[in-house]
């Protein structure tokens, strides 16, 4: 970056943007202090592929929470995607699906699901948490439903393939978390469509009256998370089952990685970069308490105290 | 305790991120005068003014208070200096009444609204504006003029002794412009001290007593305004002579480009107009006639209740912005803050959203070198002053601003352009940059509908005027006799019948 853009933009600007990275630095760092074996790659790799599945989901929310709405859906619809999808594979039955078929109706599913949300969201213009909320409980109802309670073994050998194996020790699904990764950062910092989604979040009277069909926009990313929803649906199928239990709570970790990443809840400001920090924090903060030892309770209040100081800390950025 | 300066301003600097807004002004305000503060876009006016009333704290400089050293750092400490201050830009709250908004900090006493007090105490601040209005709406659904005059009414009520008024005359009409200055002059009776800024040198001349000029933050000269004539006056703004205001209309009148059939919408009824090709057509009304209303929904912002848009003579069914796009028709809308730009973004982004496909792939990737292309050429055309298009909209100074929004619909090829108030906090220099930029436009072909409270660039610019007035078109003259008076005479008889 030039002298001029550096001294043109604020350098407050520059110290919020660059926080979450500086953070999940200091944390790693930290850990290597508290077990000497942590900073083994095996171990970087666990990391990420432990939240390979909410990587992924975190994007869709973000595009969501950068037009200024939200997804409660997140985590009911990568569990509806996951039983959905191990049901169709199900070699039990005499109809099961080859493995093609049997994803794309899966995404196709869900990618109507997203556009019903997304269409009462945008052009009904009903408050997407209501929408989300609603569609929350019956994305989880439709799961249970399909799979009757029970967990449905997944044996199509692909899957469990991909789920195992690993490109020059990178396991598959950190692969597909980080081209989702590129994909969106290219999105949101060169494209139309990424430029249009934030713009909308800043500022949706302005856009429109530029001639621009923001419904069409805002409806586009329920979509996409949808269709996330379903990848990372899968993912979190890798213990070889599909799963209606799946993926709780994912909606609030997808939602606290985006806002420790800085992106704001009333839309317009986040970046792709910040939001893969948001997770990773997250994650890394679950590993050291587990070294460390702290019991399952007490690491959820630290968790949500985690995410207030963040908040806290770019509320105080952006005030000044 | 008689003083001979209420404010003085001594030295002072600020700068914003490496921008050095003001560098080293003097300004000083006795009591019981009207004092103009003028200077071209991005002189430093509103942030000179924002240091008094303590929304910015100044870098170096001294700032007295009847004659006293005064330590203005908050908003609030302004306020009980005896600071009052009409923003440039609203700080209104949309969902609440107008009486809440007035009174928004002494909503009470120990706490408790009592609402019919309340409702009265308002009511009485805007009539003695001359303005009737119902307070208890909420701000949100009142035109832009009206949001001035409740700025100025809840600066007024709250009994400044320094009162501060950063262009608010930029949305007002002619009879409203006139019930301000009634109200200007008779607290300058009372010894109150009015700062007044605007690019209307006519207004200047009318009600102010002395001025200071600005420029690129500094002050360029001052004193009496009797010492000075206009030429004289902007000469000193922009540093060189200005040749003619309102330069020749050349443009060859064509075939009708727009027409509307009795148009019937919320805020009108029975509205029929042409516009031809090559054409500038004013449409002048009162705050609150509808003009805003009428625009808007032509370009599909609103929607119709009934009625027929023809664009080039085909019947034309605009139901978004988009479609109004898609027809060729461009809105540069009245209030740029909430409608024509996103504020956090970039000056850039902002200019080609309105035609980003023109400086990106066909798969939707921005090209940076060729919207950087786009972008640099329009900011030199219209002289947006900005050291870097990468920094954000709110950035840039409220007529620089102005031109972003223009720029914005320059950068697409529509043939229809309605521009509601184009030239609203647009010093004078680039007023004429804008109306060569309309004379351009209307050489190539374009029609511009023009809604404007300025009458005297209604009278320069316009082949022809429409008066509208409740919502309706009361009469049209054409440009051979355009005056002051018949104008609005034509308004005023729209309100005897
Ligand atoms: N918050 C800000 N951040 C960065 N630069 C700013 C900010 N506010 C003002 N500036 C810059 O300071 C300079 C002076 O701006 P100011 O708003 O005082 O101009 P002005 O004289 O009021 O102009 P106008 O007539 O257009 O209202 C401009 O160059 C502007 O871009
Ligand atoms: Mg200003």
């Amino acid at each position: 970056m030039s002298d001029a853009a550096l001294a043109g933009r604020s350098r407050l600007a520059l110290v919020r943007e660059s926080l979450p990275v500086a953070v999940l630095a200091i944390l790693i760092v930290a850990s290597s202090f508290l077990n000497r074996n942590f900073l083994t790659g095996q171990n970087i790799f666990n990391l990420l592929r432990q939240n390979s599945g909410t990587i992924i989901v975190s994007f869709g929310m973000l595009l969501v929470i950068l037009t200024g709405g939200i997804d409660l859906s997140v985590g009911s619809v990568a569990a509806f995607s996951s039983v959905l999808f191990a049901t169709l594979l199900d070699e039990r039955q005499n109809d099961a699906m080859a493995l093609p078929p049997a994803f794309g109706l899966t995404l196709l599913c869900s990618l109507g699901f997203g556009a019903l949300v997304g269409y009462l969201v945008a052009y009904r213009k009903m408050a997407s948490f209501v929408v989300t909320l609603a569609s929350m409980t019956a994305a989880r109802g439709g799961a249970y439903m399909i799979s009757h309670a029970k967990t449905i073994p997944i044996t199509n050998e692909t899957v469990n393939a991909f789920n195992k194996s690993s490109l020059f020790r990178v396991p598959y699904s950190v692969i597909l978390a980080g081209a989702v990764f590129l994909v969106v950062a290219f999105a949101l910092s060169r494209t139309v469509y990424g430029r249009l989604v934030k713009a909308i979040g800043s500022n949706e009277t302005a856009v429109r009256l530029s001639g621009i069909r923001t419904d069409f926009y805002v409806m586009s990313v329920y979509m996409v998370s949808a269709a996330l929803c379903t990848l990372g649906g899968i993912i979190e199928s890798r213990t070889g089952v599909g799963d209606a239990r799946v993926c709780q709570g994912l909606e609030l970790d997808a939602i606290a990685a985006c806002v420790i990443g800085g992106a704001s809840l009333s839309g317009g400001r986040g970046t792709a970069v910040n939001t893969l920090m948001g997770v990773l924090i997250l994650g890394l903060i679950g590993n050291i308490m587990v070294l460390m030892r702290i019991p399952p309770y007490p690491q959820q209040v630290i968790k949500g105290v985690i995410i207030i100081v963040a908040v806290l800390l770019q509320g105080q950025n952006k005030a000044k | 305790m008689a003083v001979e300066f209420l404010v003085r301003m001594r030295g002072v600097k600020k700068s914003f991120a490496g921008v050095k807004a003001l560098r080293g002004v003097d300004f000083s305000l006795r009591p019981g005068e009207i004092h103009a503060l003028v200077g071209e876009n991005g002189a430093g006016k509103s942030t000179l003014m924002k240091i008094l009333s303590g929304a910015h704290a100044m870098d170096e400089g001294d700032i007295f208070v009847d004659g006293e050293p005064a330590r203005i750092g908050t908003p609030r400490r302004a306020k009980e200096l005896g600071v009052g201050i009409v923003y440039q830009e609203f700080e209104l709250a949309d969902d609440l009444s107008i009486a809440e908004n007035i009174f928004i900090d002494r909503l009470g006493a120990h706490g408790i609204v009592r609402w019919r007090d309340l409702y009265e105490r308002a009511q009485r601040v805007l009539r003695n504006l001359g303005f009737d209005i119902d307070v208890r709406r909420p701000v949100g659904g009142i035109s832009v003029a009206y949001k001035q005059m409740v700025e100025i009414a809840k600066a007024l009520s709250a009994n400044a002794r320094i009162l501060v008024l950063d262009e608010p005359t930029a949305v007002l009409t002619p009879n409203e412009t006139e019930k301000l200055f009634a109200a200007m002059r008779s607290l300058k009776e009372a010894g109150v001290g009015v700062i007044y800024i605007s690019h209307r040198m006519d207004e200047v001349f009318s009600v102010c007593d002395s001025v200071t000029v600005m420029r690129d933050g500094e002050v360029t000269g001052g004193g009496r305004i009797a010492d000075f004539d206009v030429d004289g006056l902007v000469e000193l703004m922009i540093g060189r002579k200005l040749s003619t205001m309102y330069p020749p209309r050349t443009a060859a009148v064509g075939g009708e480009i727009l027409r509307l059939e009795r148009l019937d919408g919320d805020a009108f009824s029975d509205v029929s107009l042409t516009l031809r090709k090559g054409e500038i057509l004013g449409v002048f009304g009162l705050v609150g006639s509808g003009r805003t209303e009428i625009a808007r929904a032509v370009f599909g912002g609103d929607g119709l209740r009934g009625g027929k848009v023809f664009v080039n003579g085909a019947e034309a069914r605009i139901r978004s912005p988009h479609q109004g796009k898609r027809r060729g028709i461009a809105l540069i809308p009245e209030n740029r803050k909430e409608q024509g730009l996103v504020l956090d973004m970039p000056i850039k982004t902002n200019i080609t959203m309105t035609n980003i496909r023109k400086v990106s792939s066909r798969l939707g990737v921005v090209s940076a070198k060729r919207e950087n292309g786009a972008v640099d050429e329009l900011v030199r055309r219209l002289t947006v002053k900005t050291r870097d298009t990468r920094n954000p909209a709110s950035t840039l100074s409220g007529g620089n601003q102005q031109k972003v929004v223009i720029a914005k619909w320059l950068n697409t090829d529509a043939e229809v352009m309605i521009m509601d108030e184009p030239t609203r906090g647009v010093d004078v220099g680039a007023k004429v940059e804008i109306y060569n930029l309309m004379n351009e436009l209307t050489a190539r072909g374009a029609g511009i509908l023009m809604i404007s409270s300025e009458l005297n660039e209604i009278i320069g610019m316009c082949d022809r005027v429409l008066v509208v007035d409740k919502g309706g078109v009361r009469g049209e003259l054409p440009r051979e006799l355009m005056t002051e008076k018949d104008i609005m005479k034509l308004v005023v008889g729209g309100h005897g019948s």
